[in-house]
């Protein structure tokens, strides 16, 4: 098969903060790069953020990086590497102050400094007063960064492929990945990108679940094509249910407005937060928010006629607060709901949000796979950011980590390819069965005839994942869960394409994308059928403590045999003593 | 040779892919005005649709929220049928 090739140092996949911030290390080293991203740049999801990023400066109240490991580490309900959390935590501040000198126009206190705001999660002193830890550009910090790191990227000369679509990883004859055969959207032409070192930096897979507060781009390709590679993906039970989506829409209500004041109530009017987490209330971890709805729910104390939500209250705050500080949301509910927030709550129910587990890697960003009885890098094999698990979230992550932890170990793992490709300098060749596998994958979709169709499988795989495998978990529906899940697995092969036209096919690259979430769905929940414990995000109805005897270890699901193993979490810090786990009381 | 429909289709389904953003509710806003407002467009319109959908993320969310009016009445036009055709029942 002959197809058009073309060759760099390094391919990065995904053109968002954790992409874009690893490829500007390896341009700015004069390495070739090349960025790979379904859309244009600027349009990642990474854009989304607006919350903003951790980082202990102590401008507003006193802060160390040490009380910030430490939150992170137990809102992770001590399932985080704490390697990994070490080296997040210490190196925020200086990554803040870079990303500023690149062109993020952080916002400002009076007397000069970056202002930050309290998040849920964040204390002082170890588990004291709250803290106010989160560094922001207006409401707008993820469009910041991104834009400020594309036009760096630019500066620096990287390869940009926008609008091209990653179908799957290539290797050589050793099984090593060398890059990866992507689809020109535009053309619907195939081309391999043969490189020395992959970088995975696709992100989320939000698009598991009907209601999530993610875009429509975000289906977890980097991780399905992992798994399609043979790799594990760590962590899968572990999915953040953001506490205030607006119900059964999905859009976003930062947790900044309830650091801003605003507060939870259910039908009877009652600050309900107040019962399950007496000291932080309303900003408790999002895992414990998130349940405490639920249960409010499942108590018969829901809002709206069919009690299936709780409300959201800032009218207390005042208009001029709601328009100066939370704009962004008072519009959202302004203009898809028609409820003005300056005169009535927000209907609100903890929604999808975020993929806490993904592909491992250390804190280099390298993949790492068992070995034996400990674990070893693959050669030249990178992810970072939402897709990868290094793991700082462990089994919950705290907001405005994210970002942090996307330019952190972008930076990282461009600094560990740079000496990678110091002492491996040339490209291996391709193994031509590894080629004629992924064209398999693609031409499968020009198969015509009559069959189902994407979007109502997705709205299924969707719904089945919503309704069994979200806030409360049972071994009973998590069986049935999976069941469905592999129907839905063996019906994909009776899809058949309406559309083969070639430019611009937008409904191959969604076919492509329901192949991933499937393959994603059947980790997630395999996972989470096998965790017989509660931490973090995962809680069963039928374990409801946390076991550290028995759980206190990642979940590795392989793809060949639906197979899981099992790691020991890393709990020793890089130079400071470990935290051992403790009851986690907000 | 291409005929005029071909060329609509390309065009329609580049806009397409283009209504794919990084926001949910971005997509919200143009996917769904693609399935149900688009075809109704005059040519004109339709140009002007392409033109905003070149707007960064952020800035049009502002445009659609109607947290900013731009400066272009055509585009603010547009935007604003786009934003009225959102809302609860969307
Ligand atoms: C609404 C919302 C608000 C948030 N707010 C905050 C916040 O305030 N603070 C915080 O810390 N975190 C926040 N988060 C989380 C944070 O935004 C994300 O976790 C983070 O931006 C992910 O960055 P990333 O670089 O890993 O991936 P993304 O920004 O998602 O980028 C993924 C990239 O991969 C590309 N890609 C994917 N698949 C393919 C493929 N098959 N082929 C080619 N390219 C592909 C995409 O085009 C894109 O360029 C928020 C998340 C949401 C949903």
């Amino acid at each position: 098969m002959s197809l058009p090739i073309r060759k760099f140092d390094t391919l990065v996949i995904g053109a968002g903060g954790g992409g874009l911030r690893a490829a500007l290390q390896l341009s700015q080293a004069d390495a070739n790069v090349a960025v790979v991203s379904k859309v244009f740049p600027t349009r990642s999801h990474t854009v989304a953020a607006q919350g903003g990023m951790n980082a202990a400066l102590a401008n507003v109240v006193p802060d160390n990086w040490h009380w910030h490991m430490y939150d992170t580490i137990k809102g992770s309900d001590y399932l985080g590497d704490q390697d990994a959390i070490e080296y997040m935590c210490r190196a925020a501040s200086h990554l803040v102050i870079e990303l500023e000198h690149q062109g993020v126009p952080f916002s400002r206190l009076d007397n000069g400094k970056i202002y930050q705001r309290p998040f849920g999660g964040q204390s002082q002193n170890f588990g004291g007063e709250q803290a106010a830890r989160t560094c922001a550009a207006a409401d707008r910090t993820g469009h910041a960064i991104l834009h400020a790191l594309y036009q760096q990227n630019i500066k620096a000369k990287t390869h940009f492929f926008d609008e091209f679509f990653a179908v799957d990883l290539l290797k050589d004859k050793n099984g090593f990945i060398i890059g990866a055969l992507v689809l020109e959207i535009e053309t619907g032409e195939p081309l391999l990108i043969e490189a020395k070192t992959t970088l995975l930096a696709t992100g989320g897979a939000g698009q598991l679940f009907r209601t999530n507060t993610n875009a429509k781009i975000n289906t977890g390709d980097g991780l399905a094509m992992a798994l399609r590679a043979g790799i594990p993906l760590e962590d899968m039970e572990f999915f953040q249910f953001h506490p205030t989506g607006i119900a059964g829409r999905g859009m976003l209500i930062t947790e900044g407005a309830r650091g801003e004041g605003g507060y939870l109530i259910n039908k009877d009017g009652e600050r309900f937060m107040e019962r399950y987490a007496p000291h932080a209330k309303d900003l408790a971890s999002r895992d414990v928010v998130s349940r405490s709805i639920a249960t409010e729910v499942r108590e018969g104390r829901g809002c709206g006629p069919n009690g299936d939500h709780v409300m959201l209250k800032l009218d207390h705050l005042g208009k001029e607060v709601l328009d100066k500080r939370l704009p962004g949301i008072c519009e959202t509910s302004r203009t898809f709901l028609h409820i003005d927030p300056v005169e009535e709550p927000i209907p609100v129910f903890p929604t999808a949000h975020y993929t806490m587990g993904g592909i491992p890697t250390d804190r280099f960003g390298q993949v790492v796979v068992p070995v034996d009885t400990g674990e070893e890098p693959i050669p030249g094999l990178y992810a970072v950011g939402e897709c990868a698990c290094v793991s700082v979230h462990g089994a919950n992550r705290l907001g405005g980590n994210s970002l942090l932890d996307i330019v952190v170990f972008g930076r990282a793992a461009g600094n560990h390819i740079i000496d990678y490709l110091d002492a491996n300098r040339y490209h291996h060749a391709i193994d031509d069965a590894s080629v004629e596998k992924a064209m398999a994958h693609l031409q499968r979709w020009d198969k015509k005839g009559d069959g189902e169709s994407v979007p109502e499988l997705k709205d299924e795989l969707q719904t089945i994942m919503e309704q069994n495998c979200s806030v409360f978990r049972t071994q009973d529906v998590l069986q049935e869960c999976l069941n469905q899940v592999l129907q839905i697995e063996s019906r994909l092969q009776n899809v058949r394409l309406k559309d083969h036209s070639k430019v611009f096919n937008t409904a191959r690259i969604e076919a492509m994308e329901l192949e991933n979430l499937v393959d994603i769905a059947v980790a997630t929940v395999t996972s989470a059928l096998n965790r017989e414990e509660s931490r973090g995000a995962h809680s069963r109805i039928d374990f409801t403590e946390r076991d550290d005897n028995n759980w206190l270890k990642h979940s590795l699901f392989y793809k060949e045999g639906r197979r899981l193993e099992y790691k020991p979490v890393r709990m020793k810090p890089m130079s400071v003593e470990t935290f051992p786990p403790k009851e986690r009381v907000y | 040779m291409t005929t005029e429909t071909q060329t609509d289709n390309k065009e329609q389904a580049r806009l397409r892919w283009q209504c794919r953003r990084g926001m949910l509710e971005l997509d919200l806003f143009l996917q769904s005005f693609m399935d149900k407002a688009y075809e109704n467009l005059s040519p004109e319109q339709k140009q002007t649709f392409s033109v905003l959908l070149e707007t960064p993320d952020q800035m049009l969310l502002d445009y659609l929220t109607g947290r900013v009016i731009p400066y272009d009445k055509d585009i603010a036009d547009v935007a604003k049928k786009i934003r009225l055709a959102a809302g609860p029942d969307a």
